[in-house]
């Protein structure tokens, strides 16, 4: 072993899966206090969610894989653990299940008033994908509202554990940690594989960094790798020369080699991370492996949208900030997209509705460029009349009525888990949002999963809001695609003054087009100012309105009072209204305010 | 030179709904102690000697909430920093049935020639809804009590866009102060501001202003009746016969200097505007202390000074004087101007005449979007 001199024996590989909110990050903070990789000047709070976005947002989306010694009090033994953390959301399921490839084992957090999850199931599902050893552990004992009998009884009757080998736990107050860390010693499994075997090492996370190229995450699965040797990516052939091993211990740490059972990073000139996808296996040129790692998966997305800069003049700074991005995001998508009523922008591919968030939201923060968002759409798949069949991603770009002979649209197969009492609130949600039911099972005495198959153009709307609202929060929620199924869809045309902005078309159901656009002419309306003259706002389905509503003329915008003498108020006033103007993006003969191209979200909102 | 003072006495018996100008409630105390701070801010600003002035506006709050004896010594002050003799416009703001006709002998006894009438409507339930002190009986017994002490410049103040006003209602309240047959009328819109009653009910949505439409008709009405009874409008709010126009507000629409004394008060001194401390407490230690209790100083350079005289002279029904303008900043109007007033004019908001650019009735309607027009991009000047 090349990781002063630890046996492979002593290895730990291990991951940490939990719900949101229950405890993840403190708890791997814990381990990290407990095992000295941090001194306490260097203890800043749950050290690695590094990026300022996920640390405001509470979420993890890169991945951090660190290198702890532990001295095991009970075996007089020092050992090597390497923690790999996983995002913690729906949108990056694949991406966890490849970090827990890189384990032998994981801890399970539940929090003790919540208790299982949905989104710890489906974890936990892709846990016992990779066949590793669970070591449930419940978390916030401490708290008033905690039950831990309830939810030991929960992972008793869900894992077939025992009692005994449920953890107790409150990260926060530091209780349980000893416990777990010598659980992780004894009964998580050392890594199995052959040093002397050709090299697979697999990509479990992937980092652009401007100076050195992509820094790729990696765990040596058979052989080993040094600095100078060539190696090759099974999945796209690409070749390159390693210029640099190392560990994170936190810090990263160069070394001379990794080997079997080692967690570290790699870097090798790569100069995007296309070229080092995760779920890749890497391989010597040399001696190459016969065959890759299994699992690996090319992610597409599945949630669609345009984004233009507000002001035109930015269109090439957007360029650049999306492909500074997809250096460090296989899974973003765009190319160039134009509108009439938006002018040129791009029309970009997310994992889901987070990703996307994430993406805009990185865009206007570290780019500083204001964006216009379209609603999200999916990938519809149509057929038309002569045979052929095309997707759209853009709903202004549905083909005419008359030369389709079926849509189909992307379903889900969506599992709600919640109490008891919110079943009925759960099925009328997936009901109105054209569900069809699965399957219902009891958990427990209180708790229920619930199954439906919805379209996913339904989820990208406001399905979770609705779900959180409708259920005081209780209601876990977590998705599979389904494929593909034929729907009565049409495509919805907004006319502003008379002209359609294709930038606002949409495509609903047609049981739904009725109400939808009832619904979204009067939020529109609510949106977009009175201009000085009077504006029609129709929906309709081709040539035929379906609804109706107008925006009044502006009739009086003057400030008729005496603020005595104070003329600063009146100058704040006026540019106010002016910064006001700058932010509408002009449509036709309309000025339209951002939030209004994403009306089509908000619209149910208020029911 | 600076020719004009504004100074405010911020006590009232009653607070108004809508009301966020600074306001206490009175306290023969702390009024003691306030035309303390209040007098030391007027002599270090002005000096000792005498100074000569074209206007002076009282203001509030109530002045006339201070008792007998605080009211004379607030006169006294003044007088003795100003010279209140001579052709000078001496305002004081009065409320309907707050104040008997000793202060209001004590006003004429020491030069105040012009009062600021606040009736806001002739309807007491709307009178009640505003949280007013006052019902249309007081406006009357008040007017007597003017008559009798023989002031004749009289201007009243009228609310519209109120909550629950109709267009009948407010041309009642207009027939009714036309009747009077008073020099002078300001009209002002409701406007919902922060900290105050109407807001919170605003915010929880209880508060129902009338619609655009509605509120547009009541400003149209307004300019219609009062310039048939030959009370012309020269500014947007407000009305006069001729030779009655308010010297004092023609200072701030002329984008002149002025003092602003007293808490909260805000003044436009060569090269900055000053507004100063608002917490009674704060306002009255640091006047007493310093004599220069101000909150903030923003500085007004070339440029704002420019879109200055344009928004606020806009205001006025004469509008901008081009040749004063060009005097003033040395540069002309079209030269810095010259595609917002083309577009302007396309619009059919403003016209221009020999020497003057003005609203047209019209462009009264959009004052703000025409007043938006005239704020300069930082590039345009460099």
């Amino acid at each position: 072993m090349s990781s002063d001199k630890i046996k492979q024996e002593n290895v730990r590989n291990f991951s940490i899966i939990a719900h949101i909110d229950h405890g993840k990050s403190t708890l791997a903070d814990r381990i990290l206090e407990k095992t000295k990789a941090l001194t306490q000047r260097e203890m800043k709070e749950q050290f690695l969610d590094a990026m300022d976005l996920e640390r405001e947002r509470g979420i993890t989306i890169k991945l951090n894989a660190v290198q702890l010694r532990y001295s095991s009090p009970n075996k007089g033994e020092d050992y090597l653990f390497h923690l790999i953390d996983t995002p913690g959301h729906v949108d990056f399921t694949y991406e966890v299940s490849r970090s827990l490839a890189a384990c032998e084992g994981v801890i399970l957090v539940v929090d003790a008033a919540q208790g299982i999850e949905a989104q710890t199931l489906a974890n936990l599902y892709l846990a016992l994908d990779n066949d590793l050893e669970i070591i449930p552990v419940i978390n916030k004992v401490d708290l008033p509202a905690a039950d831990p009998e309830r939810v030991t009884k929960e992972l008793e009757d869900l894992l077939g554990v025992t009692k005994d080998e449920v953890i107790l736990a409150s990260a926060k107050a530091g209780k349980g940690i000893e416990e777990i860390l010598e659980a992780i010693v004894e009964r998580i499994p050392s890594p199995i594989g052959e040093p002397e075997d050709p090299l697979k090492a697999l990509i479990f996370d992937s980092l652009y960094d401007p100076y050195r190229g992509v820094i790729a995450s990696i765990a040596v699965k058979e052989g080993s790798v040094k600095v100078g040797q060539k190696i090759r990516m099974m999945q796209t052939g690409k070749e390159f020369e390693v210029n640099e091993i190392g560990v994170f211990n936190p810090k990263p740490t160069p070394k001379n080699e990794l080997t079997v059972g080692d967690v570290g990073y790699l870097t090798a000139s790569i100069k995007n991370v296309s070229d080092s996808r995760v779920g890749d296996t890497i391989t010597r040129v040399d001696n190459p492996a016969p065959e890759p790692l299994p699992g690996y998966k090319r992610l597409n997305p599945m949630v669609f949208c345009g984004l233009f800069p507000v002001d035109a003049n930015n269109y090439n700074d957007l360029r650049e900030a999306l492909e500074r991005l997809e250096l460090n995001d296989s899974s973003l998508q765009y190319e160039a997209e134009t509108s009439q009523a938006l002018g040129f922008g791009f029309r970009c591919g997310f994992l889901g509705l987070l990703h996307m968030e994430i993406i805009q939201e990185r865009i206007e923060r570290e780019f500083n460029i204001q964006l216009i968002t379209t609603a999200p759409s999916v990938i519809y798949e149509v057929e038309l009349a002569d045979g052929e069949t095309v997707t759209v991603d853009n709903p202004s770009l549905m083909p005419d009525p008359q030369s389709i002979s079926e849509v189909r649209e992307p379903f889900v197969n969506a599992t709600v888990m919640v109490p008891n009492d919110y079943v009925g609130s759960v099925m009328e949600i997936c009901q109105k949002k054209r569900g069809s039911f699965v399957d219902m099972q009891y958990l427990d005495d209180n708790r229920v999963n619930i199954t439906y198959d919805i379209p996913l153009s339904e989820i990208v709307y406001d399905f979770f809001d609705q779900l959180k609202s409708q259920t005081k929060g209780y209601a876990s929620f977590d998705y599979d695609l389904a494929g593909y199924r034929a729907s009565n869809l049409v495509k919805m045309d907004i006319w502003l003054n008379g002209d359609t902005i294709d930038a606002l078309s949409f495509i609903v159901h047609r049981d739904f087009a009725f109400d939808r656009g009832k619904a979204i002419t009067s939020k529109l309306v609510e949106l977009i100012p009175r201009q000085q003259f009077e504006v029609p706002v129709q929906a309709a389905i081709g040539n035929k309105i379906v609804a109706r509503s107008t925006i009044k003329a502006m009739r009086k915008n003057v400030l008729a009072k005496c603020y005595g003498g104070d003329i600063s108020r009146k100058r704040k006033l006026l540019e106010k209204q002016k910064e006001g103007k700058k932010r509408m993006k002009m449509v036709g003969s309309v000025e339209v305010p951002q939030e209004a191209f994403m009306a089509v979200l908000e619209m149910d909102s208020d029911d | 030179m600076i020719t004009s003072a504004y100074i405010h006495i911020p006590f009232c018996h009653k607070i108004c709904h809508y009301c966020d100008f600074t306001k206490f409630f009175y306290n023969p105390e702390l009024a003691d102690q306030y035309l303390d701070a209040l007098e030391n801010e007027i002599v270090t600003a002005v000096g000792t000697e005498k100074r000569k002035m074209k206007t002076i506006f009282v203001g509030g709050g109530t002045p006339t909430a201070l008792s007998h004896d605080q009211l004379e010594r607030l006169l006294k002050m003044i007088a003795k920093s100003f010279d209140v003799e001579g052709p000078l416009e001496y305002t004081f703001e009065a409320n309907p049935g707050e104040f008997d006709e000793k202060k209001l002998a004590l006003l004429k006894e020491y030069g105040v020639n012009r009062i600021s009438f606040g009736v806001q409507v002739f309807d007491d339930e709307l009178l009640e809804k505003l949280g007013r002190n006052h019902r249309v009986k007081d406006v009357y017994d008040s007017l007597r009590l003017f008559e009798k002490q023989q002031f004749e410049n009289v201007s009243v103040d009228l609310m519209y866009g109120l909550p629950g006003q109709t267009y009948d209602q407010f041309k009642k309240t207009i027939d009714e102060a036309l009747a009077l047959d008073l020099p002078h009328y300001s009209s002002y819109s409701l406007q919902i501001e922060p900290k105050t009653i109407f807001y919170l009910r605003h915010k929880k949505g209880k508060l129902h202003k009338p619609v655009e439409e509605e509120e547009a008709r009541m400003y149209e009405l307004l300019m219609s009746e009062m310039n048939q009874k030959g009370v012309y409008q020269y500014e947007i709010s407000n009305f006069a016969k001729p030779g009655f126009e308010s010297k004092h507000n023609l200072t701030y629409w002329n984008n002149d200097y002025y003092y602003g004394f007293g808490a909260g008060a805000h003044g436009y001194l060569p090269g900055e505007r000053t507004v100063n401390i608002k917490p009674l407490n704060q306002y009255t230690k640091k006047g007493k202390e310093t004599g220069l209790p101000r909150l903030h100083v923003e500085p007004v350079h070339y440029k704002e000074e420019m879109e200055e005289q344009m928004f606020l002279g806009l205001r006025k029904t004469s509008g901008v004087s081009m040749s004063e303008f060009e005097n003033r900043f040395g540069r002309s109007i079209h030269s810095l101007y010259s595609s917002e007033l083309d577009y302007l004019k396309r619009k059919n908001w403003i016209t221009e005449s020999q020497d003057h650019v003005a609203l047209t009735t019209q462009g009264r309607l959009f004052g703000n979007e025409v007043f938006a027009q005239f704020l300069i991009e930082d590039e345009k000047l460099q």
